[in-house]
């Protein structure tokens, strides 16, 4: 349905949509992964592509991640430009080789001879009772890594336009898409110029705090600071959209006006993208807080199947709330 | 040495033992000046493979590409990357092939489609399969030749590149060099199948197994694989024999093989063998033996002094080639 220059559509949807666009706009892209073709696609992302582009732009690969995204490297050095989708970020350990020794590695490594236009697309989070193997949240482990450009799609805009961006890069990019947002609709903004993935995204401007957050994050922290605006609190809501390297002038500049932050992730705490926030934080603008930072991070544990355990082990909007009025009220 | 179907002229044959020559004599130097601390870091030597990486590599036209091991200095010297670059990168200078970055494990010259020096064992086999892919998406006509030993044929990816090349019909040559010595393992506790070539047929790859210590074999069997990549496009994987008579690396004392092995195997040196070969096929004399021993000598020496005139890179540029664009 479209309404002025807006069309609401499914998470799914936006990401299918971003896909048949770089696949129309260059030969050279060509889309690989597990059950993408015949399938449809493990969450229906792809389907129907496989009768518009053919075989020969939708490859179904054996269940084979080293093998595949290693291939997908390679066709990248050779002059394709692949769009490799592994199924879900659970299962990208098993290319871990490929990602980290090759794909960010060869330029350097080679004196800037090479470069891998490789985009890494991987379906990933936490909410849809999975269980332990099938939940994992590992953002900041890519985004540690030097030579990778990570980015996070925590809003329908960016299920659209993220990939395009990509596929611009010289560069290695990961993408983290959402599995529990698929059937989630929205509106987007039609916008032919695409996104700027070097930048963050202020989602919603705000005096009293700064929410800094990314993925499944992004939404909850919009409906928290709705929830908040009735309490007469006004919040900042910032979307990392890119992990690695981050935007820190966007976070730093609005915590210099806020004078407070949360930082709310569904990944496990410890050594995690909001200690790296937060760190950054106490090290460039500490005296410009008036709270200490605060962290609404993932429960340490294996995601535990039972909903009502799930739910609760990742925050939650009315945590959310509770928090900034605790920062906000000591 | 074997039989074989294969005629060498004498310009074809100076040059392949030029080629294997200048391997060893640059090797040896290499590990002078490794004692003399000059060069730092792993250096693995191919010393006695060199038939391997000379037989192959004059079977590749110059747009086919290479991926190679750790163990790589062989295969960079016959694709014809200058001692020199190559010295100069063990120095860790700029002037290396890798403006130093890469070392000894990571020789790269993109102008001679050589892609490393890749050191972690069996990661760039499904690369070679990537670049396979592509160039047959292009319709060229290039050839992915990856080198690797037997005990990458052990891991994973070993087995899923196979699979992957030979599902898509891609164009890649897999040259497994079994040495023997996974590190300081011996193949006997590594494979369980230890006739590697039936790893290949397994996956419906043709496959053969050749004496890597002889080069006219490897001339042989480099030629006809290669001949029948560019007539199907298919994989191809040959499995070469040989053996390294030096350590793993510089710092292996050998606790897990004897001695008597590596003389044994010292006794079918490719290089004496080959040029007794030339010799009694009255296609080179005395003379061009020794004509080619200073021409090599000097080379190598001009390595070392280039390597060692070489400069440091400023650390300022410590982050360069992380990313494309220097501001990130």
């Amino acid at each position: 349905m479209v309404i002025e220059n807006k069309i609401k559509i499914s998470y799914r949807e936006a990401l299918k949509q971003g896909i048949r666009e770089v696949l129309r706009n260059d030969d050279r892209v060509f889309l690989m992964g597990e059950d993408v073709g015949h399938y449809g696609g493990a969450f229906a992302v792809s389907k129907g592509l496989l009768q518009e582009f053919g075989e020969g732009r939708i490859m179904d690969v054996p269940l084979s991640e080293s093998g595949f995204v290693g291939a997908g490297i390679g066709a990248a050095i050779a002059g394709m430009k692949p769009v490799v989708e592994i199924m879900t970020v659970n299962f990208s350990l098993l290319a871990m080789d490929q990602i980290v020794n090759n794909a960010a590695t060869l330029s350097h490594m080679s004196g800037g001879q090479i470069n891998v236009p490789v985009v890494i697309r991987m379906g990933c989070g936490i909410g849809r009772q999975l269980a332990a193997q099938h939940s994992h949240s590992w953002e900041s482990f890519y985004a540690h890594i030097p030579g990778l450009i990570v980015l996070s799609a925590g809003t329908h805009e960016d299920a659209r336009y993220l990939l395009p961006a990509a596929m611009k890069s010289p560069d290695p990019v990961i993408i983290f898409e959402y599995t529990s947002m698929l059937n989630m609709e929205n509106e987007v903004l039609n916008n032919p110029a695409g996104v700027d993935i070097s930048k963050a995204k202020i989602r919603r401007e705000g005096k009293d705090i700064s929410i800094i957050t990314y993925g499944t994050g992004v939404y909850k922290s919009m409906e928290a600071a709705e929830e908040l605006a009735s309490m007469g609190i006004d919040a900042e809501v910032i979307d990392l959209r890119v992990l690695r390297p981050l935007d820190e002038a966007t976070f730093l500049a609005s915590v210099s006006k806020t004078h407070r932050a949360l930082i709310v992730e569904d990944a496990w705490r410890s050594v995690s993208i909001s200690s790296e926030i937060s760190a950054r934080i106490s090290e460039k603008v500490f005296y410009e807080l008036d709270a200490p930072v605060k962290r609404l991070c993932g429960i340490e544990v294996p995601i535990p199947y039972p909903a009502h355990l799930e739910d609760s082990s990742i925050p939650q909007k009315k945590d959310i709330v509770n928090e900034v009025q605790k920062i906000l009220n000591p | 040495m074997e039989q074989t179907a294969i005629k060498i002229k004498t310009e074809s044959g100076l040059h392949f033992l030029y080629q294997m020559k200048l391997i060893r004599r640059f090797e040896e130097k290499a590990a002078e000046q490794y004692t003399k601390a000059r060069i730092r870091g792993f250096l693995h030597l191919y010393i006695g493979e060199e038939a391997v990486a000379v037989g192959v590599i004059q079977a590749l036209s110059p747009d086919d590409v290479i991926l190679s091991t750790y163990r790589e200095h062989g295969h960079a010297l016959a694709r014809g990357i200058s001692p020199s670059a190559i010295m100069a990168e063990m120095y860790g200078k700029r002037e290396g092939c890798s403006m130093g970055r890469g070392g000894s494990m990571h020789l790269f010259d993109r102008s001679k489609n050589f892609y490393g020096g890749n050191a972690i064992v069996s990661g760039h086999l499904p690369m070679s399969v990537g670049m396979a892919l592509a160039y047959k998406k292009q319709q060229k006509n290039q050839i992915s030749c990856c080198f690797f030993g037997e005990g990458a044929a052990a891991e994973g990816e070993f087995h899923e590149s196979l699979n992957l090349a030979a599902l898509w019909n891609v164009p890649v040559l897999f040259v497994c060099e079994n040495n023997l010595y996974a590190m300081g393992t011996a193949i006997r506790y590594t494979h369980s199948m230890q006739e590697l070539e039936k790893k290949g047929i397994a996956y419906g790859i043709e496959s053969k197994a050749v004496d890597g210590m002889d080069l006219l074999a490897v001339l042989d069997a480099a030629n006809e694989a290669t001949e029948l990549i560019r007539k199907t496009g298919k994989p191809y994987l040959l499995v070469c024999n040989t053996f390294r008579f030096r350590a793993h690396s510089m710092f292996d004392a050998e606790l897990y093989r004897e001695k008597t092995e590596v003389e044994e195997w010292k006794k079918r040196d490719p290089i004496p063998a080959f040029e007794k070969y030339l010799s009694d096929q009255r296609l080179i004399t005395e003379n061009d033996i020794k004509v080619l021993e200073a021409r090599i000598e000097s080379e190598v020496q001009q390595a070392v002094d280039y390597a060692e005139a070489g400069t440091l890179e400023p650390i300022e540029e410590l982050t360069h080639f992380v990313y494309s664009d220097p501001s990130k």
